[in-house]
Parts: C-alpha cells; sequence; structure tokens
C-alpha cells in the first residue's frame, strides 16, 4: 500500500488528461446545444431603472438582443453606439442584463452614456447569467419572438459584427420562419 | 527564399533534437562518455538555429514580406517598427516560436553553467530538455508553421495587429513571462535527470536551486507584468480579475513556490525528497496546461489564440505524454528515495510542510475553478461560470494562514524549537503588530475597513518577525554590521522576498478596499470633485498616430487648489483594422493612481468618462519586484558556486575512475 500511494498523481493526472481531451470537443465559443434553440430561462428579476419586478412575459413580443453588460466593463462603451443606434433607429430592441455591477454605478453608467435598454435587468449576484452561461461581459443573444435563444456572441458587437455576424443570421432566421 | 530558410533552420534543429533527446539519454545509462559529451555542443546547435529561425520570422515582419501568412496576419504597412519585431509574438504561432527559442536559451544557460555538475547528470538533464524542445518544434512545423506563405497571390497590405497588443507592456510582458514559465522545464528536466539517475541528494537540490530560484523570480515578474499592463492597457480597472489565462501562470507560481521552498529544506535537511520532485513535475506540468489552454480554445478569454482542436490534441498530447511518463516514473522511482524524517512537530520542517500544503491547495483551488466549468460540462453538457467571489473566497483566508505561518517559519529552527521559544521572540511581535496594523490605515488613509486593517496587521507581522530574526541572527558577532556580512546572500534573497509579500498584501487589501470611482458626462470647462481631488475638464482635439487617429481628452488634475497635472485620455481608431480602442490616462503614484478613461461624445459637446481613483496599487507590482529581487539573490548565494567547485573535483576523479572502459 506504502508504494502504492505513489500512484495516486499519475491517476489523477490521468483522469485529468481525459476530461482535458473532452473539453476539446466541446465547442464553448458557441452557447452548448442545449441552451440554443430552447427558450430564455425563466426569471422574475429588478430592473436597473425604477427597480420594477420583471419576469419572462415583460419582454418584446418580437425578436430583440439580450445584451450582457456592466458599468465596469470598456469594451461594452466600445458596442454602445452600435447598440444606441439600434434603439434609435428602431431596427431591433435590446434588453440589459446588467451582470455582476452595481446599482447605482450602473445607474450612472446608463446616465452619463445613454441607455440603449428597453429595460435592464439587475443581475448582482449573477444568478442569471449563470443561468445563460455568461462568460463575462459584453455578450449578446439574439431571442425570437417566442422568447427562444437562437444566437449568441461572445465579445464586443460593433457595426462590423453586426453586418457581417447578425444580420446573415437574422435573415436567415427570418428567412426559415417566412418558410414555416 | 527567406521565410524558407528559417523553416529549414526549423527543421535542422528538429534534427538536432532528436539526437539529443535520445544519444546523451542513452550513453549516461551505458557510462559512454562520448555520447553523453554531445549534449552540450548540440544544445548550442539547437539554440543557433532557433535563433536564426526567430530573426528570420522578425525580418519578415520588418520587411513587410505579406506573403507569409502569420505577417500578413499580424502586421501593417502602418505598423510603427518596433511593433513589428514584436508581432512576432503576436499571435499563436510566433509566440510558441519565441516560446521554443526561450526553451533553448535556458537550455544553453545549462550547459554552459553546469561545468560543476558530473557529465551523466548534464547528458540527463540536456536530453529531457531535447525531447521537450522536439516536441514543441514538431508541434510548430506540424500544426502551427509561423513560415507558411499565402499562395498564389500574395496580399499588398496586412490585416494589423490587435490594437490592445500595441503598447510597451505587449513588448516586454510575454518574453518575460515565456522565460518563467520556460524556466520550470529545467526545474523538471533536474527532477527526472534525478528520477532516472536514482540521485537525489543534497549536491543535487543545490544543483537545481539556483535554476529554481531564477525561473520562479522571472515568472514573479511575468506575472507581475502581465498584471500591470492588463491594469493600464485592457483597463480592467483592476490588477487581477482571475480570468482562465490568468490562472495557470498562477497556478504554476504556487507550485513553483511550494518547490523552492520544499527545495530548500531537501538541500538543508535531506527531507521531503519525493515531494520535491512531485512539485516540480506538478509546476511543469501547470506550465504545459497554460500553454493548453490558451492555445486550444478550450476556454475563451481575452488571451485566447484562435482556437483549432487539431492543435489541441496535439499539445495534449505532449502534455499527456510528457507528464504522463514522469508521474509513472515517480511512482516507480519515488519509493527508492530515503527521505530523513528526524524534525520534531514544533521545526522549521513542519512550517515549510505547512507552507507546501497551503500553497498545493491554493493552487489546486485555482485549478478546480478554472477547470470546472469545462469539467462540469463535459459530464453534465451545461455551462456554469464561476467567477472571482469563489476564487476570493477560497483564495484570502488560505493566504491569511500562510502569512501567520510565514512570520513563523523563519524564526524557527531546524530539527526542533522550543515553544517557549517562539513566544518569547514572537510575543512582542505579535501584540505590535496588532497595534501597528489597527492604527496605520486609520493614522495614513484615516479609514476604517475590516479586511485593511487585517491585511496591515499581517504586514505588520511579516515584517517585525523579520526585523527580529535579522536582530538575533546578526547579536552573535562583535558589531552588527560584522553579524550582517556573515549572513548568506541566500537568506537576504528570502527575507526580502518575505518584505515583498507583505508590500504586496498591503497594496492588494488598500487598493481594493479604499478605492473609488464616478462615472461623469463633462462639458469643456466643468469639473468634477471626487475624493480630496478636482477634475477640470478643458476640451477635446484630434490626434493622429502612425497607424490611428483619435480624440484626446484635456484634463486638468487639482489638489486643493493647486495643479497636479494634467490627464489626456484617449480614444483611438485603428485604421487598418477599423477597430477602436481606449487609452487610458493614469497618473501614477506611489501612495495612489489617477486613472481617466475616456467614454464618448455627447450632445453639446459634452464627453463621458469615468474616473478612478487607486490608493496604493502599485504597491501590488512593488511587492512582486522584492519577490523576484529575492528570488534573483538567493540564487546568487556563491555557496552554490563554491559547492559546486568542490564538487567537481570530487566528480572528476569519479569519473576517471568509473568510466574508462566505456568508449
Amino acid at each position: 500500500m506504502s508504494k502504492l500511494k505513489f500512484f495516486i498523481p499519475a491517476i489523477g493526472f490521468f483522469v485529468l488528461a481525459l476530461l482535458l481531451w473532452r473539453g476539446l470537443y466541446l465547442n464553448t465559443r458557441d452557447l452548448p446545444s442545449v441552451l440554443i434553440d430552447k427558450p430564455l430561462p425563466e426569471f422574475e428579476m429588478k430592473t436597473v431603472i425604477g427597480s420594477q419586478l420583471v419576469t419572462n412575459k415583460d419582454l418584446p413580443d418580437k425578436m430583440f438582443l439580450l445584451n450582457v453588460w456592466g458599468s465596469y466593463c470598456l469594451p461594452c462603451l466600445v458596442e454602445h453606439p452600435t447598440l444606441m443606434r439600434l434603439t434609435e433607429e428602431g431596427e431591433m430592441p435590446v434588453v440589459g442584463v446588467n451582470y455582476r455591477d452595481r446599482k447605482n454605478l450602473a445607474i450612472d453608467w446608463l446616465g452619463v452614456n445613454g441607455n440603449p435598454f428597453s429595460f435592464s435587468l439587475l443581475d448582482e449576484d449573477g444568478k442569471l447569467g449563470i443561468d445563460l452561461g455568461v462568460y463575462g461581459a459584453p455578450e449578446t443573444f439574439l431571442i425570437d419572438q417566442n422568447g427562444v435563444i437562437r444566437y449568441r456572441h461572445v465579445s464586443v458587437l460593433d457595426e462590423t459584427v453586426w453586418q457581417e455576424v447578425f444580420q446573415p443570421a437574422i435573415t436567415a432566421l427570418r428567412a426559415e420562419q417566412a418558410g414555416i | 527564399m527567406i521565410p524558407e530558410l528559417g523553416q529549414f533552420s526549423l527543421i535542422l534543429a528538429l534534427c538536432l533534437c532528436v539526437i539529443l533527446g535520445t544519444l546523451p539519454l542513452i550513453g549516461a545509462s551505458r557510462n559512454n562518455l562520448l555520447w553523453m559529451n554531445l549534449a552540450r555542443p548540440v544544445t548550442a546547435g539547437v539554440f543557433v538555429f532557433l535563433a536564426i529561425s526567430i530573426a528570420i520570422l522578425a525580418y519578415a515582419f520588418v520587411q513587410d514580406d505579406f506573403s507569409v501568412q502569420f505577417v500578413q496576419q499580424h502586421s501593417n504597412l502602418l505598423l510603427p517598427t518596433r511593433y513589428k519585431v514584436t508581432a512576432v509574438w503576436g499571435g499563436h504561432e510566433g509566440s510558441f516560436l519565441l516560446w521554443t527559442f526561450m526553451l533553448s536559451g535556458w537550455m544553453l544557460a545549462v550547459s554552459i553553467y553546469s561545468k560543476s555538475m558530473p557529465i551523466d547528470f548534464v547528458a540527463r538533464v540536456l536530453g529531457v530538455l531535447g525531447i521537450i524542445c522536439f516536441a514543441y518544434i514538431l508541434f510548430m512545423l506540424a500544426t502551427s508553421n509561423p513560415f507558411d506563405r499565402v499562395v498564389p497571390l500574395s496580399p499588398a497590405d496586412g490585416a494589423d495587429l490587435n490594437s490592445a497588443l500595441q503598447d510597451i507592456g505587449f513588448i516586454i510582458h510575454p518574453p518575460t513571462l515565456y522565460m518563467g514559465y520556460v524556466g520550470f522545464s529545467v526545474v523538471f528536466a533536474f527532477a527526472m535527470a534525478a528520477l532516472l539517475s536514482g540521485r537525489l541528494d543534497a549536491a543535487w537540490a543545490r544543483w537545481c536551486r539556483p535554476w529554481a530560484n531564477t525561473a520562479w523570480a522571472v515568472l514573479t515578474l511575468g506575472i507581475a507584468l502581465g498584471s500591470w499592463w492588463a491594469y493600464y492597457e485592457l483597463g480592467w480597472g483592476g490588477w487581477w480579475a482571475w480570468d482562465p489565462v490568468e490562472n495557470p501562470p498562477l497556478i504554476t507560481w504556487l507550485f513553483g513556490t511550494a518547490m523552492i521552498h520544499s527545495l530548500a529544506a531537501t538541500e538543508k535537511r535531506g527531507v521531503f525528497k519525493s515531494w520535491t520532485v512531485l512539485l516540480a513535475i506538478l509546476a511543469f506540468a501547470g506550465s504545459l496546461l497554460g500553454t493548453f489552454i490558451t492555445r486550444s480554445g478550450l476556454l475563451t478569454s481575452v488571451h485566447a489564440f484562435a482556437s483549432d482542436p487539431t492543435r489541441g490534441v496535439f499539445i495534449l498530447l505532449i502534455f499527456g505524454l510528457a507528464i504522463g511518463f514522469a508521474l509513472l516514473l515517480f511512482a516507480l522511482r519515488a519509493p527508492l528515495m530515503k527521505s530523513d524524517f528526524g524534525f520534531s512537530l514544533l521545526s522549521r520542517e513542519i512550517f515549510l510542510l505547512a507552507n507546501n500544503v497551503i500553497l498545493v491547495v491554493a493552487s489546486a483551488s485555482v485549478l478546480l475553478g478554472t477547470l470546472f466549468p469545462m469539467v462540469y460540462q463535459a459530464i453534465t453538457d451545461e455551462l456554469i461560470s464561476i467567477g472571482p467571489p469563489y476564487f476570493n473566497a477560497i483564495f484570502a483566508p488560505l493566504m491569511v494562514l500562510l502569512i501567520l505561518l510565514l512570520g513563523v517559519g523563519p524564526i524557527c529552527r531546524w530539527k526542533k524549537t522550543s515553544a517557549q521559544y517562539l513566544v518569547m521572540q514572537l510575543g512582542r511581535v505579535a501584540l505590535s503588530s496588532v497595534a501597528l496594523g489597527v492604527l496605520l490605515p486609520l493614522v495614513v488613509l484615516l479609514k476604517f475597513s475590516v479586511s485593511a486593517t487585517i491585511a496591515s496587521i499581517l504586514a505588520s507581522w511579516i515584517c517585525l518577525a523579520m526585523l527580529t530574526d535579522l536582530v538575533n541572527k546578526s547579536a552573535n558577532k562583535i558589531t552588527r554590521l560584522q553579524g550582517l556580512k556573515s549572513l548568506s546572500l541566500s537568506y537576504f534573497g528570502m527575507q526580502i522576498a518575505h518584505f515583498g509579500v507583505a508590500v504586496m498584501l498591503i497594496g492588494a487589501a488598500m487598493t481594493s478596499n479604499f478605492s473609488s470611482e464616478k462615472s461623469v458626462l463633462l462639458a469643456s470647462g466643468e469639473s468634477i470633485d471626487l475624493g480630496e481631488y478636482v477634475f477640470l475638464f478643458d476640451g477635446m482635439t484630434s490626434v493622429e498616430g502612425p497607424n490611428y487617429i483619435g480624440d484626446e481628452a484635456h484634463i486638468q488634475v487639482l489638489r486643493d487648489g493647486e495643479f497636479v497635472r494634467n490627464l489626456n485620455p484617449q480614444r483611438r481608431l485603428y485604421v487598418a483594422s477599423g477597430s477602436p480602442s481606449t487609452e487610458m490616462a493614469i497618473d501614477a503614484g506611489f501612495f495612489r493612481d489617477l486613472f481617466i478613461t475616456l467614454g464618448e461624445a455627447k450632445e453639446g459637446g459634452a464627453w463621458s468618462m469615468t474616473i478612478y481613483i487607486k490608493p496604493f496599487i502599485r504597491w501590488v507590482w512593488l511587492g512582486a519586484i522584492f519577490m523576484a529581487l529575492g528570488g534573483l539573490t538567493a540564487a546568487g548565494d556563491k555557496r552554490y558556486r563554491r559547492l559546486r567547485r568542490r564538487q567537481e573535483e570530487l566528480l572528476a576523479e569519479d569519473l576517471k575512475a568509473n568510466l574508462q572502459p566505456a568508449l
């Protein structure tokens, strides 16, 4: 037995290596298959501004973006003009998830930079973020009119990403729905 | 043509690695002196060809040779020359070449500064490193060749280097980090040579220690540079984010820290031998894991290179074979190594052991937190995220415990210390550090917070215990100065590094408890108060850089009505890639940093910006510098050189006696 204990590191390592090997074939860049094409997780949360209690029923009844942001997040400032333009021009509504932030800072941030969101969910403890499998802000989900997650984008959504990634995806989705 | 020469010398280096990874090792096990003696010249060859290879890649960047795909993807005609050179490590392929080149640099250093070690040992160390180097070069040639061409038509211009990488931090951070990381391969090779030869004694520990300390010190610097760079360039605002790619260096560092401590016990007392070897293997495993995580696309993060599963499989294969083999060898050989167990429950050995246990637990928890989302997904197919709250909750208490022990350990004697002695030495220290720790934050910052108070108590504890020890150890000579002079460099190294822990602790605690920030909208001529400072916005000007255009804000900082300085944060648009970036303006100070990031223009010429005051943040990096300095000081202790020389003479005779018929 005393000699066998020296094998513990090796055994532990092989388990780890197996898991890593399995991990290689998981697609972490996109949403895992279980969540894509699944409805948005159920929530009942307060909004950042006004502290109203909202649930899934309050979400837009057409296609919209769910944007994960935080006042601490500099890349969020980079994508901010795009989100502003989308809502100002009425191209697409955006719902915010204020992820692991402090409420007063979030309100300041919206006041200073402008508020592109129909409303922002106050996710102080990151619970909704965990349900969504969020890595961090910024992240953007495309949700269809039935409240089903159709696409996920990790990191900044600027005009280029909008044109090259989101618009084709949206066109494809619309075509698919028109076909049904 | 020239890039092909680069590739060709990469292939030559690979061939030399085949020789290096086989003949010297076989020679060492068969006592073939000729084969063992091949190790040094072949190592020099590997170094030379890798140097040629990386120089040619840099040349391709400087010459704007966009027919090379890697250059095309990471450079641009407008890019300033210094960034063209550093763009060599701006992407996966080139940075891996740098990594391999660093390894060959360490190998060359081992072959030069090992004159005192027996040749069979040197042959084994270099042989093991040769195998590792072989695997790296093969990986490069097979899956990520930096010299791949764009055929048939070469593009006229490149895509540009990621704008976040066009910065001084990027010039120095990756090379330093890699150098530290790769340095642990040397320690690993020493451990493997010990396992292969069955020789694991005080002499082995003495050979190993300067290398381990140096690698550790460089890694410390590399991580600190990364943290500093992330702070001011990526604008995370913090100095540590528990990012999945920041964690592997930390894991390696924690294992490495445990190892240099356990190595000290192995050298001085002949204890913890197999444990030291295991830690050397684990530290190396940490460095390979870091490579794997960043380069396989396993985890998504700021640092991640473009993901490619074939690369991942290849690195995992290297990782699995190297560490798997090492751990199996360990399992077979370690039981044969007899450690002495002659120490009592209250002795320096016990404190070093406790240090090791805590550091390994800390390292394992960071590893768990980093990999758990992936493992969880592998098992349940569901995704979760683990953030700073987990890491802070686990890490902080462990570090408190570690630092409490850190005060006692150096004062303790080897083998056996009486409890009375410790109480006598440390009783006053404990009382005065509590008093100091409670008072200092109140007096200096006029603020109170529980965790800052705990931190300053602990920092005083380290410093006062250290002073007590210095006073004790210098007391037995006629004058204090003589007493101090009689202490060894490695002793001072330890004290300097421990002092660094205290400095870093203060920095971390103060900045996370007393930082303040404010998001504001300012029009020209308006001002805002934060803390004791007033920030006055003087307006904007346009700026134009070599490869970007942008806006620059002019902000006057006033304190008590007196001008402190101007701060000029910018927003840039990099022309070639069209990517925007923000450049913060920082006024760095010993006691606080002022930090402004620029947002967007609003109606009426107002701009949004965020202003931060971060007290004591410089201390975090200052502490790391002290730690690194301590590690290097200890590595420079002349006892390693002196003892080596004596060893050399003995072993030369040994060799003459033993190795004659081998040829």
